[in-house]
């Protein structure tokens, strides 16, 4: 039995958060005692393979071809389930991203496998029982779920497992997978990348404001600082359903829950919907003229104060320190 | 077009959420459960692709019989008609596996499910049900437009979207953005009550996951304040006390 990690890929580079999901799964291969394999579909070069090794994988599949350059989540589940049977892996593990989200369930019927998504923590194995810790109620609990089937798909939060570099070098070998032509019935017509941009599920800075901003034009700010940090922009529910930021950017308990290092608050009073979204956030800064606004209950640093008149400052102070760093 | 969109019954999003029995159960004492905020805009998109007498919505849902002012709320929406699978969701291979079965003998041609539950957060039903009916899936999608044969739909991905052509049948989670939620007219509250109301008792299947616990997260430190003024101070102690810049 081995440990199987799908080293999912963004135009042929991996993230940090392929490099923490490696890192969790060598975790688990050492707690099971055997041996960690990645998988890799899609265009990476050599070295980029290669490196996977460094994170703890013992041999590197690698599966290219036109077809398979684009994610489409049957093919790429039948590729993995099928590399999963080759490598007699158990425990199958990717990271927890909108690909993932897609894959993980289709994998987990492929194999007849419970899914722990959103998982937090390694899991515990204690008398044949494995159990993962999940977040449940959109990030307002955790719930810790007992897989039960002989194989397990767990698909891993970013930001929640550090990345251990443990120094190994990894055997690149190709993988012919066999998919069917029905597994590529949907079709890709474009791709829209915003280059420059952090995206914001893996951020490790997120820098989101609220209606205290008071209007879309006031948003340049946001995004300074936020270039500044090298972080990603995020906003609150009313914000997004006013259309001054896309829906993509909404943090909540109905938007996207995110886990950065760092999330700066910014004219957001902290509803609970959005407090959910938030709170397994490392560190969290609140900057909000309301004393009283509930956000202040659950940040780590605070100031209040007008966002007009404090950003600014943020941003002349960041810049110093980035000049001086 | 024929459609199915998958509902769920979910606490409310200003629960307080606690649990009991030595954190092995919900708390679900003084608890209103809705209608998943995800599936009212899969619903939504439904009613808006099947405006005019283009087709029906029947929306689904595996729960005990409490869930049905839920499954109302959707009837008034403008859902068609509704199905309970009268079982209490074990997890989501269970709720996957029940429509499913329910799928292959009432043939769609579009399955939509919200893209995840408020309450587990899995985004997994959609994703399962197009494996189990062997049709592709497409999760957490932010527009889905349809033609004669096949659908345009975008999907979102880290740092941008993407924008695929599926040909029907096949299964989508929606996110914000595919439609505004509807809000139930008069009208509708009045014909949700007339509206059909299937029971289906569920098949028997195997589940692969149980939880066992629950836990709240550890309870955070007091705030350090720091003057409006002095900005400096909060960028260091960024730096040098929390060090995440």
């Amino acid at each position: 039995m081995s440990v199987l990690i799908y080293a999912e890929n963004a135009g042929g580079t991996f993230k940090k958060s392929v490099f923490e999901a490696v890192s969790y799964a060598k975790a688990i291969a050492d707690q099971n005692n055997t041996d960690l394999v990645a998988i890799s579909i899609g265009d990476v070069d050599a070295a980029g393979l290669a490196s996977l090794g460094k994170y703890g994988a013992k041999k590197v599949l690698n599966v290219s071809g036109d077809k398979l350059k684009n994610f489409i989540n049957q093919a790429y589940a039948s590729i993995i389930a099928e590399a999963a049977k080759k490598e007699g892996a158990d425990v199958v593990v990717l990271s927890n991203t909108f690909s993932g989200r897609g894959l993980a369930p289709r994998l987990g019927v492929k194999l007849e496998a419970g899914v722990a998504d959103g998982a937090v923590a390694l899991p515990e194995q204690n008398d044949g029982k494995f159990r993962v810790k999940k977040t449940a109620f959109s990030g307002k609990a955790f719930a810790v779920v007992e897989l039960t089937s002989a194989n397990k798909v767990i698909a891993l939060i970013p930001n929640s497992y550090k990345v251990v570099e443990t120094g190994g070098i990894a055997q690149v070998e190709d993988f012919a997978a066999a998919t069917k032509q029905s597994d590529f019935k949907a079709i890709i017509k474009e791709i829209v990348r915003a280059a420059d941009k952090v995206s914001l599920p893996d951020a490790e800075i997120v820098v989101s404001a609220g209606r205290g901003l008071k209007g879309p034009e006031n948003w340049g700010m946001i995004e300074e600082l936020a270039n500044l940090l090298g972080a990603a922009t995020a906003c609150s529910k009313p914000v997004s359903d006013a259309g001054w930021r896309p829906h993509s950017e909404h943090v909540g308990q109905t938007g996207i829950a995110v886990s950065p290092n760092l999330y700066i608050a910014i004219g957001i009073s902290g509803a609970i919907q959005h407090l959910a979204g938030i709170s397994s956030s490392k560190v969290i800064v609140v900057i909000n003229k309301d004393p009283e606004a509930p956000f202040f209950k659950v940040a780590d640093y605070g100031i209040v104060g007008d966002a007009f008149e404090v950003v600014p400052q943020l941003i002349a102070t960041v810049k110093e320190y980035k000049a001086s760093a | 077009m024929k459609i199915l969109v998958c509902i769920s019954n979910v606490p409310d999003t200003t629960t307080k959420i606690t649990f009991t029995d030595n954190n092995t159960q919900f708390n679900t004492n003084g608890v209103q459960f809705i209608l998943n905020p995800y599936d009212e805009i899969a619903l939504s998109r439904a009613i808006e692709l099947t405006d005019g007498g283009k087709g029906t919505v029947t929306v689904i849902n595996v729960g005990e019989v409490s869930t049905e002012a839920t499954i109302r709320k959707a009837l008034a929406i403008g859902a068609t008609d509704a199905v309970r699978i009268n079982a209490k969701p074990h997890d989501a291979w269970y709720v996957a596996y029940q429509v499913a079965q329910y799928a292959k003998v009432n043939s769609f041609d579009l399955i939509l499910t919200g893209r995840e539950s408020i309450d587990y957060n899995g985004s997994k039903v959609a994703g399962m049900l197009g494996e189990l009916l062997d049709i592709p899936s497409v999760s957490i999608i932010k527009k889905l437009d349809a033609a004669d044969n096949e659908a345009t739909v975008e999907r979102e991905i880290e740092g941008g979207k993407e924008i695929l052509t599926i040909p029907f049948p096949f299964v989508a989670g929606t996110a914000e953005g595919v439609a505004e939620p509807k809000i139930p007219n008069m009208r509708g509250i009045m014909s949700a009550r007339t509206k059909p109301l299937v029971v289906v008792e569920p098949v028997e299947v195997k589940t692969f996951s149980e939880i066992i616990s629950y836990e709240t997260p550890a309870p955070r430190g007091q705030v350090t304040l720091v003057a409006a003024d002095d900005v400096a101070k909060l960028v260091n102690l960024l730096h040098a006390e929390a060090r995440v810049i």
